[in-house]
């Protein structure tokens, strides 16, 4: 059995899935919008957790948030299950596709088998919406993918338990009820005054803050972790950054589309403007991992170029700060 | 980012026929969607990160046959894991598989817990015991 579900591709996963979901149900809502309202955009710097070998920096709030402003903001009720037992979380996947219900699903990406070998690392935080069964495969709307796809029930299984941080448990999730008109222009104003509350948090974990720390880190890390070590943490900045799912600048041109978006629905002609400032910005983290690169390539540790890069981070953490005083001042 | 700059460089992607989003400005200034093949900067920091696991593997094998740790290790390595991942998978706790890397606890392990690793690992008890032809990538 099959659900008509039309699959568009997306540069984030968790945007894509309600995306893509709410336009199943008759909602048109692009993914820049899905992540404004959602208020997606941060910056933290977590040093003392590791991933990889590596200190955490994140482009973008914790898994499930999104969403959950975002519905909680439009007016949607989400249901979200998680389960002991693989067999229950089959059954209740089962009863939904047979009812014509598209579900989303969190997943675990290392077992994934139709993503590249490359890809997959321990990153639970994964999202999908399955639309259908046929005989014991699964069809699949992922939505960084450029089309839909398939997966076997054992491997679906796998992916679902995946074991470590963030673990899935099988958590499914799907919108229950809906308002009868989407009211964009209030969860608009709340989901750009939430990420300026965040960029400007006075704590060096998130934010403008941390990037500056972030800034402060590097210029130690040469002398400090040895070329070796200092490169990949260098590399682990930019691979955050730039993999799979921010649409290029962590994230930033994500946020500079939906202000602009946002700029035509609420008729304010600043967005427009900081739209364009907010792409400028993207463009300079950009410039950051390009000259990022150029020290990992060639493995080098010279203090002058982490030094380099450290200011663009700090010349970047700088206009952040004025960036998001203006945007609340705009709205 | 302009529409007409979203990089379209080589990649290890591009073979795979996977080409990821991203958000750019036409000539208008609007807002549109563009496919990259890959970008240059990313790609080698990935084949950076992907190398480092292989040495880190590669050590492991060799500690494993200089008999300084035990094959455990080295799957661990393999599957791109660290000891809480593993140890989740396992149903451990972090310290009990910190002691199975010792081989001189491993070699005393009983079969059902070497059946744990085995089956985390996707191979048999023997493919556990025995890693000398295995790969390091």
């Amino acid at each position: 059995m099959q659900i008509d579900f039309s699959h568009k591709q997306s540069a984030h996963c968790e945007n894509g899935v309600v995306s893509n979901l709410m336009r199943h149900r008759g909602f048109e809502v692009s993914e820049p919008m899905v992540f404004g309202i959602g208020s997606g955009l941060l910056f933290s710097y977590l040093p003392f957790l590791k991933v990889n070998h590596a200190p955490v920096f994140t482009y973008r709030v914790m898994p499930g948030i999104i969403f959950n402003r975002f519905a909680k903001r439009v007016g949607v009720k989400i249901k979200r299950e998680k389960f002991k037992d693989p067999k229950v979380a089959k059954m209740r996947l089962d009863e939904n596709l047979a009812k014509n219900n598209p579900v989303g699903l969190q997943v675990g990406v290392y077992h994934l088998p139709y993503f590249p070998e490359e890809y997959r690392f321990h990153f639970n935080a994964h999202n999908m919406v399955v639309y259908g069964q046929e005989n014991g495969t699964y069809l699949i709307s992922d939505p960084v993918m450029e089309t839909v796809t398939t997966i076997s029930d054992t491997d679906l299984e796998k992916v679902r338990f995946a074991k470590g941080a963030f673990a899935p448990k099988g958590h499914m999730y799907y919108p229950i009820s809906f308002p009868e008109k989407l009211n964009l222009e209030k969860a608009i104003v709340k989901g750009i005054k939430q990420t300026c509350k965040d960029m400007t948090a006075p704590i060096p974990l998130v934010g403008v803050k941390a990037i500056y720390w972030v800034a402060k880190n590097i210029r130690k890390w040469p002398k400090k972790l040895g070329t070796k070590k200092a490169n990949h943490y260098l590399g682990q900045i930019v691979r955050m950054q730039e993999e799979i799912g921010t649409g290029g600048g962590g994230f930033r041109y994500i946020y500079a589309a939906f202000l602009q978006e946002a700029a035509k629905i609420l008729n304010n002609e600043k967005l427009k403007e900081l739209s364009k400032e907010m792409t400028e910005i993207g463009d300079q983290w950009r410039d950051f991992a390009l000259e990022a690169s150029r020290i990992y390539k060639n493995r080098s540790a010279q203090t002058d170029a982490y030094n380099k890069v450290a200011d663009q981070l700090e010349a970047i953490s700088q206009r952040e700060a004025v960036f998001f005083k203006k945007l609340k001042k705009a709205i | 980012m302009k529409q007409k700059e979203v990089p379209q460089d080589k990649s290890n992607l591009e073979s795979l026929n996977f080409r990821e989003l991203c958000y750019a400005v036409d000539e208008n200034g609007e807002y549109t969607t563009e496919n990259s093949t890959g970008w240059d900067p990313k790609t080698i920091a990935l084949d950076n990160a992907i190398k480092d696991i292989e040495e880190r593997t590669a050590l492991a094998k060799q500690k494993v046959l200089n008999d300084e740790t035990s094959p455990v290790e080295y799957y661990m390595e393999l599957h791109k894991m660290d000891l809480g991942i593993l140890a989740s998978y396992v149903g451990l706790w972090q310290w009990r598989v910190k002691r199975h890397f010792k081989p001189a606890v491993f070699n005393k392990l009983n079969n059902s817990t070497l059946q744990k690793y085995a089956d985390v690992f996707d191979i048999s008890i023997d493919e556990l015991k025995h890693i000398e032809n295995r790969p390091c990538k």
